[in-house]
């Protein structure tokens, strides 16, 4: 038997000048899905059942960029995505493209669990999930005031940008770097650096007593992206993986996070080179994302946990079975 | 060290019996596919270019599911999927859900390059592919008589089959003993050992609406970086779980494995009868390994080695194109 071990983000990249009352909003948030997951694990769920509740908590919850609240397209509307992966068997599912599913995660998981396939999307996705009967909204359920407002502002500044969650005067002023994210107009060279902050992303990633890992991510993706644009979070190997060793899910630049499979490398440096959960995380992050800007959260079939990201913070935190819970922004 | 291209049509349950003329016209193409790749790279094209173009010529071949001769959606319609990355930067650009585009691993290589993400899908990648102006067709153009045949079949025997078909118990067995097409791949290194990975397909036969394979996904159906170039085909479900195309460059990378040994080893621990993929190092080394009944493949290296085959090399394997 393993002692347990739940760790939580939403998402990497944080405005330091995020006003605090946001920030403890974020915090309890964390906090209180943390003590969900910590319940379900002392009664003795599986990792993959952990995962999928906190994340659908994480994205019931406006705070954070997924389900409600999510970042808008350039049309102004909500397309959401989701990963789950169960390290027990290395079994996955993925949605993109939704558009009135409730919860992705639970979407995601169903994909997995009744379906010959592993990842459905956009019209597909949406017909499985009448199918299965589960819980739509209209899409304007998803809007928030918040988000229409930063759509507007990311239109006027005519970049892609990160998701912000403060209601600044102008975006230059809230983020350092995003002078760089002036584009020629309507032609972007993938790599260039347009901006610098992740989109609040959320995800969670559990071991359970038996030592079973597995992984959830769930995101509207980012503000201004073009409609179609998939990101990181539904791809496995890329926003979410886990196998026998360890658990892994990511947030921040999702192209950055493709091109480096951020969470399989994660899983790679232990499996193949035999480092550890931190070591493998730390070189992940330091090595592997060249420009890029990404954060992510991971646990090990031992109980460990590990944070790793190079971006101005990541809204995360942890609790092991021993009664330790953290969370933190910076 | 030199330049080096593998190529494939797809990995799968091809039977021995497969009447030649179904082999004939396949490797034909293949054949012709690896000529294509191998003037290019003499003639100093990018490897990210002969990638391209040869896969291309492949989903413009109604012989392999891509593109023309895609396998069809429970709904008898076409969803494509392509993915297209560039070792040297690790740029790479995919989409999905693509019912009009004639090549979609052009429109991959475009939204690489000219939009500022990686992977664009369905209503999305559509509009962006009129945006665009790249050459579309009605689906008319991507559906083959042997496809709508196969889906009848496949919906007969209320399965999803990777292009092809396990023999079942009491099952009819299909028109002429032919399901064997599959999702298409080329991989390419230059001399001067820069490497670029393209896979293309029309996905799995009968599958639902809306799904996407292992081949638009990096690190599972395609991948490239400064160790080797990978496209795999197959059980796309199962090259997914398993991060096939990525797993090849971190054993090298991470295990100091060498290509051959790295890509062994992967294909050993995926489920028998679901996976084969085409690698080359930055070496100039090439593999072609699968654990299924064959896969369609070609490759060539700079020192004169090349090979065309659908099973196990010494099975049945009368090739009747010398090596160059």
């Amino acid at each position: 038997m393993v002692g347990w071990a739940i760790a939580v983000h939403g998402g990497a990249g944080v405005d330091p000048g995020l006003p605090v009352e946001r920030q403890e909003e974020a915090r309890r948030v964390l906090e209180r899905c943390l003590r969900v997951g910590a319940a379900g694990l002392r009664a003795g769920l599986p990792a993959v059942d952990v995962v999928e509740m906190v994340v659908r908590e994480l994205e019931t919850d406006p705070v954070f960029n997924s389900g409600r609240g999510s970042a808008l397209t350039r049309k102004s509307t909500v397309e959401m995505e989701a990963s789950i992966m169960d390290g027990h068997g290395r079994r996955c599912g993925a949605v993109s493209g939704l558009t009135t599913v409730k919860n992705p995660v639970s979407l995601a998981r169903l994909v997995m669990d009744r379906s010959p396939h592993s990842y459905l999307a956009f019209d597909g996705a949406e017909e499985f999930a009448r199918e299965q009967g589960v819980e739509v909204v209209d899409n304007s359920y998803f809007i928030t005031e918040e988000s229409m407002s930063m759509l507007k502002r990311a239109k006027e500044a005519n970049s892609i940008m990160y998701d912000y969650r403060v209601p600044a005067p102008g975006v230059d002023s809230a983020s350092p770097g995003l002078e760089g994210a002036k584009v020629e107009n309507g032609l972007l060279m993938n790599g260039l650096p347009i901006s610098v902050y992740a989109p609040e992303t959320v995800g969670c990633v559990v071991v359970d007593s038996n030592g079973w890992c597995a992984a959830a991510t769930s995101t509207g993706g980012l503000m201004n992206k073009m409609s179609g644009r998939i990101g990181d979070s539904p791809l496995i190997g890329s926003g979410t993986y886990a196998c026998g060793d360890c658990a892994v899910s990511c947030t921040g630049e999702g192209e950055a996070i493709i091109r480096s499979t951020l969470a399989r490398d994660v899983a790679a440096l232990v499996e193949y080179k035999g480092l550890s959960l931190q070591e493998a995380v730390d070189y992940a992050i330091k090595e592997r994302l060249d420009e890029g800007m990404a954060g992510l959260i991971a646990v090990s079939r031992n109980g460990e946990v590990a944070y790793g990201f190079n971006t101005q913070g990541m809204f995360r935190g942890c609790a092991t079975e021993d009664g330790f819970m953290e969370v933190s922004i910076w | 060290m030199g330049w080096a291209i593998a190529l494939h049509g797809g990995a799968g349950d091809i039977p021995l019996s497969l009447p030649v003329e179904r082999r004939a016209p396949r490797e034909a193409t293949l054949r012709h596919c690896l000529e294509l790749g191998v003037a290019a790279l003499k003639a100093n094209r990018s490897p990210l270019d002969v990638v391209e173009l040869v896969v291309r010529e492949l989903e413009n071949s109604p012989c392999f599911n891509a593109g023309k001769g895609s396998v069809l959606t429970t709904n008898g319609t076409v969803e494509m999927e392509a993915c297209i990355m560039d070792g040297n930067t690790k740029k790479c650009g995919a989409v999905s859900g693509l019912s009009t585009v004639v090549n979609a691993i052009s429109l991959a290589r475009l939204v690489m390059e000219r939009t500022p993400h990686i992977y664009l899908a369905f209503d999305g990648a559509e509009a962006f592919a009129r945006e665009q102006g790249v050459e579309t067709a009605h689906s008319s153009h991507f559906i083959t008589t042997e496809n709508v045949e196969r889906l009848k079949n496949a919906k007969e025997a209320k399965r999803v089959q990777i292009d092809y078909t396990q023999p079942i118990k009491g099952a009819i067995p299909s028109t002429k003993g032919d399901s064997q097409i599959g999702t298409v791949g080329c991989v390419a290194v230059d001399g001067h050992g820069i490497l670029a990975s393209a896979t293309s397909t029309g996905g799995l036969v009968n599958k639902m609406v809306g799904r996407i394979g292992d081949t638009p996904i990096i690190g599972a159906g395609t991948y490239a970086n400064s160790y080797c170039a990978v496209s795999a085909t197959g059980k796309g479900e199962s090259i997914i779980q398993a991060t096939v195309a990525r797993d090849v460059a971190a054993l090298m990378e991470y295990k100091g494995l060498s290509l051959k040994e790295a890509a062994a080893y992967v294909i050993e621990r995926t489920p028998k009868g679901n996976v084969g993929l085409v690698a080359v190092s930055a070496n100039g080394e090439v593999t072609m390994p699968f654990n299924t009944t064959g896969m369609f493949r070609a490759c060539a290296t700079e020192d004169g080695y090349s090979e065309i085959g659908i099973w196990p090399s010494g099975i049945n394997d009368d090739l009747e194109y010398p090596n160059k």
